[in-house]
């Protein structure tokens, strides 16, 4: 499944990254796919979180090598184990309704 | 079947925001979250930079918030706009560069605008204000300036302390029970604890300062050197985050250096180099600094030894930096490491 939306938010603190992919998800129709290029590691949990309070939907979160990084949101908010600040973050989310 | 109102809540992702619109919410008004990015919040980037705070929490805590309470949180940059609010505050600052008072009647002059836009039509607007919380910005005599100035006016709901203060436009039109609201004042949490407790909360964020760098004496330090060395009051966003991160050493008004601390930081820095001139050391473990200002070869040269105090070679007869300008052309020197004894108190800016 190809995304429809490419943001690139690498070099961006949160909440910036969160901000962009708001104003970019924003008028987009449900269901369209958009992938977040993040490398603030905040990014893995403030976009899940911010996905959930606004109805869309997480489907990935890679690191730059393929490796799984979700799902993340622990109830500690803590960075995963094994990723390193300033590695690149790669989110795919499905807008919802 | 009557409309149901909707207002919208200023979340700053501390206790009292929340429980005002949880208050607001439990008396059946649709509610939804808005928080502003001004470029000094405390959270969210400082603890993305530092390496040792890599174990703490990393959630945005509006957004947790948000997720607290279940509502929609719209989170807003007004970055640009707010350097208004800062270099010229007409309430003036606080104990430091803080412009409280002048924040909030932007905040929910912001908030007001965005809610009554004809996409979101909200009817209120409702903030965790406590009077007597905040010696600046949250007193008496504040609460009808913020309401007046914002141009929110009574439909401005303080829900904690809304018993008071006069009636407001959701009170009157019976969108909200002014009997269900609270008289907290002053700086005593305990009311705010209760009320969280009764409410079901057991965790919830609780930063000092109210979450703005803005009211550190250190950072408003730094904030300061940067308009002297500059020559003027203004700034980028770039500039306001660099001041959040490294010691500042300062050995004249032409150049700076901002000497990472810890790895992290060092990582954050790297991102600079391009803008920067910047300094290592090849012989030995040690930080990354970065040159702010113009600096000529003798100002580098001091800039070398200053930097091999840092690191490892601290206690070596020589230490080799490299230095590499923006356009990364490289040169090394060779340097004794500057005792401490030769490095001023006051060249440390903020410390």
């Amino acid at each position: 499944m190809s995304a429809a939306e490419t943001l690139d938010a690498r070099g961006l603190l949160c909440p910036l990254p969160v901000i962009r992919t708001q104003d970019r998800v924003k008028g987009l129709p449900p269901g369209t796919i958009v992938e977040v290029l993040a490398t603030d590691v905040g990014t893995l949990h403030d976009i899940p979180a911010w996905c959930r309070v606004h109805g869309h939907e997480v489907l990935s979160m890679m690191d730059q090598d393929g490796v799984n990084l979700g799902p993340a949101g622990d109830e500690a908010g803590t960075a995963p184990q094994g990723i390193k600040a300033g590695s690149e973050i790669c989110i795919r989310l499905r807008v919802g309704a | 079947m009557a409309k149901q109102p909707k207002a919208v809540a200023l979340i700053s992702g501390g206790l009292d925001s929340m429980l005002a619109a949880k208050v607001v919410m439990d008396q059946g008004v649709h509610v939804e979250g808005i928080n502003f990015f001004t470029g000094f919040c405390v959270e969210g980037h400082t603890h993305a930079i530092r390496e040792k705070d890599r174990a703490k929490p990393k959630r945005n805590n509006a957004l947790w918030v948000a997720e607290q309470l279940g509502i929609k949180l719209h989170i807003i940059d007004v970055i640009e706009e707010y350097k208004d609010v800062l270099l010229n505050p007409k309430h003036g600052y606080g104990a430091n560069l803080n412009p409280c008072l002048d924040c909030k009647i932007f905040m929910v002059n912001k908030a007001l605008a965005w809610s009554f836009m004809e996409e979101n039509g909200f009817d209120f607007i409702i903030t965790g204000e406590v009077i007597g919380q905040r010696p600046k910005s949250q007193r008496k005599e504040t609460m009808p300036v913020i309401a007046r100035e914002s141009g929110a006016q009574d439909r401005l709901l303080r829900p904690l302390c809304a018993k008071l203060l006069p009636e407001t436009h959701p009170e009157r039109e019976g969108w909200v029970d002014r009997g269900a609201l609270f008289d907290f004042h002053g700086r005593n949490r305990k009311p705010q604890i209760a009320l969280a407790e009764s409410l079901g909360f057991s965790d919830w964020s609780q930063p000092a300062g109210g979450c703005c760098f803005l009211t550190d004496a250190q950072y408003s330090a730094k904030l300061t050197d940067l308009w002297q060395a500059q020559g003027s009051r203004a700034y980028e966003l770039d500039d306001i985050m660099l001041l959040k991160v490294g010691r500042h050493i300062r050995p004249n008004e032409r150049f700076k250096l901002i000497v990472g601390r810890e790895e992290g930081e060092n990582r954050y820095l790297e991102g600079y180099r391009r803008r920067f001139t910047s300094l290592h050391a090849t012989s030995h473990k040690g930080p990354l600094a970065l040159v702010d200002g113009d600096a000529d070869d003798d100002e580098l040269a001091l800039a070398a030894r200053i930097l091999a105090r840092y690191g490892q070679g601290r206690d070596a007869d020589s230490v080799t930096i490299a230095i590499t300008q923006p356009n990364a052309v490289a040169s090394e020197v060779t340097v004794a490491p500057l005792p401490p004894s030769q490095i001023p108190a006051q060249w440390h800016v903020g410390s």
